[in-house]
């Protein structure tokens, strides 16, 4: 079974956000940039499955050239293979992004959808529209799950859950399907220095998808940075005299049982 | 300790919360100091600096004496706070080249005392069972060194700062300096973002935001910031079967310029041989704009590509661990100096305002209790003039010198450095009169300071020739004794001895005192007597207040109220800064450096009378131009200025001339030293071959804090009448028999087993018949501190303090170097020259 992970390059959230001049970008100078926390574990997941069902595990991403770093990382976890669709590095909207992936997909395999499995993050980390997956899905006409905490793959069959509130739901999927995971729905491995080593060493399959124009009815005004109030922190004790404050804090306050 | 709540004024602020600055505060506040703010941007106990992202071990050994004892006793203060962890080092050797530095290692560790051996690959193994030892020739162990808690450290500081200062030390975390003010060239006070305090005395121990807290004072502090690339290994099934942090060795894979270090189920894996990638310190993000710490920028990915492939062959089996992954990568940001070296001590033109800056995690605690007692009573018991802020004052803290040096620099960190290895980068920055004329003759330059100076002269080779005989015993066929070395200055040595040279420009460093209370306060400054007669010149030490070497230095009176200082120039920026210090506030006393206004040429030889004489206006006969003393002179066209004094023994002057009449002297000297025989000559005569065979002292070598004046046989002033800085120390010294005496030794053979003939080159340490290194009463070692050949006494001299029982002249005595030993007989105990010892040449 051969998998599909596609995966965008976002700039590292983990600290304070800082737009350009513009208000049109988040500035990553600082921040260096990552692969989407839900879309590692689309990564791990490609990779597991492609393992436990004797395929091969790819990693696509839409972006600009360096985007590449990100696919790196994707092929020192592991994958097999890496194809980037190389823009310009202006922002694509998700109809524009799923077209191109799904047109990319399929040009893959001779027409033919050349993946199983198709893995998505459920949203990314920095436009957070929910959209690609379920767009390329629809596109290539096999069905999708979106919110996914727990997948398995069994005979041809993808068995999806999530959570919701007070229980789970189950969907059962026929191959080939696509899945939007959710971080949690496994542990992204970290990559080895030998498969990193590797990884840098791999080639990767690079294509220039059709600049499509505008034609959403959406335009972005500018970004705002959230607001990064830094809270009050109150000092409950020292030592172990912190032990009875902060364990009825938990219970009382925060209602841990 | 109160926290944020700032006081409007106290007598120290340290900014800088990391490892230095809670090691300062803390020996502070022990040396009685119970006023003292502690201000840090960042939060603690992890400010966000480099503290909090070293690796965080201690080797002890390297080649500094300085260094060795810093950190010998940096981990001495690790233990007794209870953060160090004894593990060892070792460092591989994968190159014979390696093989022999490793062997120089030993030779070092034994010199400065710390135990250390070499080992067999099989030992390295038995030790460190994952070291692929296919790629080991020899390891280097270290027993003593470990690794340590630095984070935990400056809480165990703080916390004992706090109960020696009884109240008076406040630590504000997350508090960010925005100005220093400074008035009349004195620091005021410290503003913050959470107010202003005022302080008497501020220290910058910002690790690598000190360029930008000094730029605040006006002053500068030179370092960047420069990317050590560090990634974490783990989780590792090997380590799981053994407790605590780190259980085996710490491996330096020297020759890839990596180390490889368990922490906990991890593995480090540090490098410092991608290229030099440096920072501006306005791009060092703040707290919260930084992912990690500002000092942990993301890893960068094709740098660190080598480094993967050298720490997968050196660790297979660990890297290789299907469980284990790159759990931690970054760019760790620390403190690069031009020279690798710390940044200590007073910086000279703001009163009060103190550097502490580019100091490792190993050196930090110790560092801090010697800048403390710098601070509290103006001397440390390990001389750290090599570190002195001051040394490159107005000529090295540009950006683009720190960036150039610190890119050069930053590859010989891991890398095998000779001991007279030339910086390549940022050279002609000093430059005399005199250069273009001796790039004419194909001088080979070394730098000092920033001056190009001559260390020999290609053009001189035909004397090879004409000294054949005297030569012969003395070229040196190994390599690494003849690098950054020839031959030629042996046989420019000889020549200046037979015949006359022109040496120069030694880039000395020149300070004119004037002021009705100049003779006072020089005086106050030296050892010997200034209120000599208009014309004379005084050798003398200059000392700390424990009788301590501060610097050794020529100091001629030239009017009533006038008085000219020539100090070496390596030395210059901190000797500066000593006088400037030392100037009493209502005394009238003014320095004017004269460095860059005047040239220095020096005519030495049997000849150099009858070739000044034939060009100067004036009487230069030994009767109007006595030995010792100065007089304007007047050479060719050139109004200059002249003292009769040799450092290397020899009849003759050195000529002082403005710098732009400099290469006029030069010519004029030249053409009619044609009929002289003259040559030039370079530093490597005036700086060792001649200095040495007159037993002459060289501050930093022979000269430092750690040894007195008795000891270094510099006593020849006695006791004067007026009182100076370290007399009390002095006379002491002269009454008490010394603990140890400076002795000029020689090799007796350079080949015991047969073989290559070796040349020592200083630094070696000093054995007795069994081997055993020589330590005085004092737990001073005996160590070479000057080597070079006197081709006229036809002898390779070595300089070295010995324990008493042992400075007995004709007694036999070891010398270790590159692992093998060799016998060394004591020519003369004291300062008696070998050469001359009557110096009839300086006075005919």
């Amino acid at each position: 079974m051969d998998t599909l992970a596609c995966i965008k390059r976002v700039p590292d959230t983990g600290a304070k956000i800082t737009l350009t001049d513009d208000d049109q970008h988040i500035d990553a100078s600082n921040l260096g940039f990552t692969i989407s926390p839900h879309e590692e574990c689309a990564v791990e997941a490609a990779i597991q499955q492609a393992e436990a069902h004797e395929g091969t595990a790819t990693v696509l991403s839409l972006g600009p050239p360096d985007a590449e770093e990100q696919l790196r990382t994707g092929l020192a976890m592991t994958a097999d293979e890496a194809v980037l669709l190389e823009t310009e590095g202006e922002e694509w909207r998700p109809r524009e992004t799923a077209t191109a992936i799904a047109d990319a997909v399929r040009d893959d395999a001779d027409a033919n959808l050349g993946f199983d499995l198709l893995l998505f993050g459920d949203e990314s980390a920095d436009a957070g529209n929910h959209q690609v997956g379920v767009r390329v899905a629809e596109a290539l006409d096999v069905p999708f799950v979106g919110g996914v905490s727990h997948l398995d793959v069994e005979d041809g069959t993808v068995v999806a859950k999530r959570d919701v509130t007070g229980g789970m739901e189950v969907y059962e999927l026929d191959l080939p399907a696509a899945v939007g995971v959710k971080e949690g729905v496994n542990e992204p491995r970290y990559a080895s220095m030998r498969a990193k080593m590797q990884a840098r060493k791999q080639s990767i399959q690079r294509s220039d998808p059709p600049s499509s124009e505008f034609a959403g009815g959406i335009e972005k005004l500018r970004l705002e940075a959230p607001d990064t109030g830094e809270g009050d922190a109150e000092v409950l004790g020292e030592g172990v005299e912190a032990v009875q404050a902060v364990a009825d804090l938990l219970e009382n306050e925060l209602e841990v049982t | 300790m109160s926290s944020n709540d700032l006081p409007p004024e106290t007598k120290t602020v340290i900014i800088g919360g990391g490892i230095v600055g809670n090691s300062l505060a803390y020996h502070l506040t022990r040396m009685g100091r119970d006023d003292i703010v502690v201000v840090d941007k960042g939060p603690l106990p992890d400010p966000g600096g480099s503290t909090g992202h070293a690796s965080n071990f201690l080797m002890p050994v390297e080649h500094s004496k300085e260094m060795t004892h810093l950190t010998q006793r940096s981990i001495e203060q690790y233990e007794d706070m209870d953060t160090f962890t004894n593990s060892g080092g070792i460092e591989v050797a994968r190159t014979a080249e390696r093989v022999e530095e490793l062997k120089r290692r030993v030779q070092s560790a034994k010199a400065w005392g710390e135990p250390a051996e070499l080992l067999t690959p099989s030992e390295v193994e038995e030790m460190v069972p994952y070291v692929n030892t296919d790629l080991v020739k020899v390891g280097f162990y270290s027993p003593g060194a470990g690794t340590c808690d630095p984070l935990r450290a400056g809480e165990v500081m703080r916390a004992r700062a706090d109960e020696y200062a009884d109240g008076g030390l406040t630590v504000s975390p997350n508090t960010e300096v925005l100005d220093l003010h400074v008035e009349n060239g004195a620091i005021q006070a410290v503003e913050t973002d959470r107010g202003t305090v005022s302080a008497d005395e501020v220290v910058i121990a910002a690790g690598l935001w000190s360029p930008k807290i000094a730029e605040m004072a006006g002053v500068d502090i030179p370092l960047t910031p420069a990317v050590h690339q560090m990634v974490s290994v783990g989780p590792i099934s090997f380590f799981e079967d053994y407790d605590g942090e780190i259980s085996f060795p710490v491996v330096r894979d020297m020759d890839t310029q990596m180390y490889e270090r368990q922490h906990g189920n991890d593995l480090e894996v540090g490098s410092y041989q991608h290229r030099p990638i440096l920072w501006d310190v306005e791009d060092v993000p703040s707290i919260e704009e930084a992912p990690l710490s500002p000092t942990q920028p993301p890893l960068t990915d094709d740098a660190f590509e080598q480094s993967m492939q050298d720490a997968l062959e050196i660790v297979p089996d660990l890297l290789d661990d299907p469980e284990a992954g790159i759990r931690h990568e970054i760019d760790g940001l620390l403190s690069q100096t031009p020279d690798g070296g710390p940044l200590l001590g007073p910086l000279q033109d703001v009163d009060g305002l103190w550097s502490c800056a580019a100091i490792w995690i190993k050196e930090a605690p110790a560092i801090g209790e010697a800048v403390a007692q710098w601070m509290t009573r103006g001397w440390s018991d390990i001389d750290l003039h090599g570190a002195d802020v001051n040394r490159f004052y107005e000529y090295g803290t540009s950006r683009s010198f720190v960036k150039d040096r610190a890119s050069e620099g930053f590859q010989k960190i891991y890398d095998i450095v000779h001991p007279a290895e030339q910086y390549q980068s940022a050279r002609e920055i000093r430059t005399s009169p005199f250069y273009e004329r001796q790039q004419d003759l194909d001088a080979r330059f070394f730098e000092a300071a920033g001056w190009e100076r001559p260390q020999w002269y290609e053009s001189n080779s035909d004397l090879l020739e004409r000294y054949e005989d005297e030569l012969e015993d003395f070229r040196r066929p190994n390599e690494w004794d003849a690098r950054w070395w020839s031959p030629i200055i042996l046989a420019e040595h000889l020549h200046t001895r037979d015949h006359v040279s022109m040496i120069g420009d030694m880039g000395f460093s020149i300070f004119d005192f004037r002021g009705s209370d100049v003779v006072d306060y020089l005086e106050r400054m030296a050892v010997g007597r200034v209120d000599v007669d208009v014309g004379k010149t005084v050798y003398t030490p200059i000392l700390a207040a424990n009788g301590g070497f501060v610097s050794d230095l020529t100091i001629a009176r030239l009017g009533p109220e006038h008085y000219r200082v020539v100090t070496g120039g390596a030395a210059g920026g901190s000797d500066r800064a000593w006088f400037e210090g030392h100037i009493p506030d209502d005394a009238d006393v003014t320095l004017i450096d004269r460095s860059e206004s005047l040239c220095t040429l020096g005519v030495w030889g049997p000849n150099a009378r009858d070739l000044v004489d034939s060009v100067a206006e004036e009487d230069m006969s030994h009767e109007t131009f006595e030995p010792y003393t100065a007089q304007s002179v007047t050479i060719g066209e050139i109004d200059a200025w002249a003292m009769r004094l040799s450092y290397i023994g020899e009849q003759g002057w050195e000529i002082y001339a403005p710098m732009g009449q400099g290469q006029r002297l030069w010519d004029v000297l030249w053409e009619a030293g044609q009929d002289h025989d003259v040559r030039p000559a370079g530093m490597g005569v005036y700086g060792t071959t001649g200095r040495l065979e007159k037993g002459y002292r060289l501050f930093g070598h022979e000269l430092e804090l750690e040894y007195d004046p008795a000891e270094a046989g510099l006593t020849f002033h006695g006791v004067k009448d007026a009182d100076f800085i370290g007399k009390e120390a002095y006379a002491e010294a002269i009454d008490r028999e010394n603990t140890a005496t400076l002795c000029t030794l020689s090799v007796d053979d350079h080949a015991p087993d047969g073989g290559e003939r070796r040349f020592m080159l200083g630094n070696e340490p000093v054995l007795d018949d069994d081997g055993n290194v020589l330590v005085d009463d004092d737990g001073r070692r005996s160590y070479v501190t000057s080597a070079g050949t006197g081709p006229t006494v036809g002898k390779h001299l070595l300089m070295a303090y010995l324990p008493q029982s042992y400075a007995e002249e004709g007694r036999s005595l070891q010398v270790e170097y590159m692992g093998q030993q060799y016998p060394v007989t004591v020519e003369v105990v004291g300062s008696r020259p070998l050469f001359d010892p009557e110096n009839e040449r300086i006075r005919s």
